[in-house]
Order: C-alpha cells, then sequence, then structure tokens
C-alpha cells in the first residue's frame, strides 16, 4: 500500500504552485520551502523555474542555498524596480562610497594638518596640499560601466516620484 | 529576408517582425548579449518584463539585465549581489576609518588651542568654503535611486 505521507502539506513551494506531487529529489523542495510561497513566486516571475533549476543543477549541493537567496534577493529588486533591478542599489551605493572617499580625504586632510601645526608649533601655510589628498585607498567596485546607469537612475526616479 | 533578423529571433529561430519588441534592444551584431540574458531569464520573461515598460525605459531596462546576467555567468553563487555586497563593506569601512579620524581630530583639537593652529584651521575652513562654491555647479544630486537597501 502507498503511503499517503508524499501527499501531506510536505509539497515545496514550487509544487505547491504547480500543483504537483512534490518528489523526494526535488531539486527546489530544500529552498522553498511550503511557508515561503512568496519567494519561490517571486524568482520563478523573473528568472523562471527552468532556468533556476539549470543553474542550481551547474553547483555543488552546499552552494545552492546562497544561490537560492541571491536569486531572491535580485528578484525582489528587479520587481520593485523593473527597470534597474539590483543595479539601482549598487548605483547609490557607489555614489555613498564616492561621498565617504572625499569626506575622508577631507578628515585625513584635516588630521594631519592638526599633527604638522603641533609638532611643528608654526602656522602652516601650505593650504594647497590639502588638494592633492589621494582618494585612492577605497577604489570603489565597478567603475566604469556603472557610471552611465548612475547617471541614468537618478533622472528616471525623479520622473517616477512626479 | 534573414539577414534582417534582431540577435534574439536569430537564436530562437524565427521570423524577425517589424515589431519585435526585441530587436532594439538585442541587435544582431551582438548575439552575445541576447545569449546571456537569455540564459538567466529567458526571453519570455525579458519579453514580459520590457512590454510592460514604457518605451522610452526599455533600453535602460535591457541593458540592466545584461548586466546583471553577466554578474550571474561570471559569479554563479552569487550574481550582482557580490557587488553589492562587496560595496556594503567598502562603506563600513570607510565609515569606520573616518569616524577614527574625526575622532582623532577631536584628540589633537582638545590638546591645545594655539593661534597658529586656529589660523591654519580657518584657513583650511576658507579653502574648503571656496572648493565648495566652485564645485556647486556640479552639485551632484543625493537623491535614492532604490529604496531596496
Amino acid at each position: 500500500m502507498r503511503s499517503q505521507e508524499a501527499r501531506s502539506t510536505s509539497s515545496c513551494a514550487a509544487c505547491k504552485l504547480w500543483k504537483r506531487r512534490c518528489t523526494p529529489n526535488c531539486i527546489f523542495a530544500p529552498h522553498f520551502r511550503s511557508d515561503e510561497p512568496k519567494k519561490f513566486a517571486k524568482v520563478h516571475k523573473v528568472f523562471g523555474a527552468s532556468n533556476v533549476s539549470k543553474i542550481l543543477i551547474e553547483v555543488t549541493e552546499e552552494q545552492r542555498e546562497d544561490i537560492v537567496n541571491s536569486l531572491a534577493y535580485e528578484a525582489e529588486a528587479r520587481l520593485r524596480d523593473p527597470v534597474y533591478g539590483c543595479i539601482g542599489a549598487i548605483a547609490l551605493l557607489q555614489r555613498k562610497m564616492i561621498q565617504l572617499q572625499h569626506d575622508l580625504a577631507l578628515a585625513r586632510a584635516r588630521l594631519s594638518l592638526y599633527a604638522t601645526t603641533y609638532s611643528a608649533g608654526i602656522s602652516n601655510p601650505e593650504s594647497h596640499r590639502f588638494r592633492t589628498v589621494a582618494l585612492g585607498e577605497f577604489p570603489v567596485a565597478c567603475g566604469g560601466f556603472m557610471d552611465s546607469f548612475s547617471q541614468t537612475c537618478n533622472e528616471v526616479n525623479q520622473d517616477a516620484h512626479i | 529576408m534573414s539577414s534582417g533578423r534582431c540577435a534574439a529571433c536569430r537564436y530562437l529561430r524565427r521570423r524577425c517582425t517589424e515589431d519585435c519588441i526585441l530587436s532594439p534592444y538585442f541587435p544582431s551584431n551582438n548575439p552575445q548579449r541576447f545569449v546571456s540574458v537569455h540564459r538567466i531569464y529567458g526571453a519570455s520573461n525579458v519579453t514580459k518584463l520590457l512590454l510592460q515598460l514604457p518605451t522610452h525605459l526599455r533600453a535602460e531596462a535591457a541593458d540592466s539585465l545584461y548586466f546583471e546576467a553577466q554578474c550571474r555567468l561570471e559569479d554563479p553563487v552569487y550574481g550582482c549581489v557580490g557587488l553589492i555586497f562587496m560595496l556594503q563593506q567598502q562603506i563600513h569601512a570607510a565609515e569606520s576609518q573616518l569616524v577614527k579620524t574625526q575622532a582623532e581630530i577631536a584628540v589633537m583639537k582638545s590638546q591645545g588651542q594655539n593661534p597658529e593652529a586656529q589660523q591654519a584651521e580657518q584657513d583650511f575652513n576658507n579653502l574648503l568654503l571656496q572648493q565648495s562654491d566652485n564645485d556647486a555647479a556640479l552639485s551632484f544630486p543625493n537623491q535614492v535611486s532604490s529604496g531596496f537597501i
């Protein structure tokens, strides 16, 4: 007699969505639990279940949980911002990083000013030195390609908020 | 006739019609662009996504999909989320450095207020004001592009 346990509510979110029986070797089951239906729905909407399963099959089991979480993150971002998805977040972080680099350079210049003045005990007229403080200690990730998105993201989102 | 097909229709082996939604963004001279996007998102999902957007935003959307697809192909585990993590870490490190430097400045200032130091600081502040006036024309916007993070 067949066990009826396979027909219990242990179906994963994917099989629940497709209204099919969830088999023991279902590739989605370990990562899309039945109590997280939205997670799978979002990933499926953006990437498609077929593409997700292809990605999962190509990696080791240990990596699959991280993949699923990053796909869910990207899918969420894309559904919130269909034009830029995660790129919008990256552009925002880049701008923040550039501002921080600027602030840090200024702070270091100011600190250098104090250190020089207090140690020498004389007025430091070399204010031109502050212009040459390097910004390169924290090279911002993914520069060139992102520059065009950074500017356009602002323009588009300003329009969207009107 | 077949030479007029866009990269998408060529890859999918179908006729490329005049109103093909993918053809403006996946030209035939860059087949790899469509292959990357199709591998990660699938042509059907890309088409649905572009269809829901106004025409003037579709080019940016296609570019961002391509960028994310490339990130995912290069890093199948984290994709472009890996970049976000890296930037967040860099920002955290830079913020820590900034706080530390500002604390050192506060210590230096408290150690002694002599006229030379005060003059030097005033010169420094004046210089900053001058530079900020010069930069006013450039003024980069601070608006948030995405509330996701």
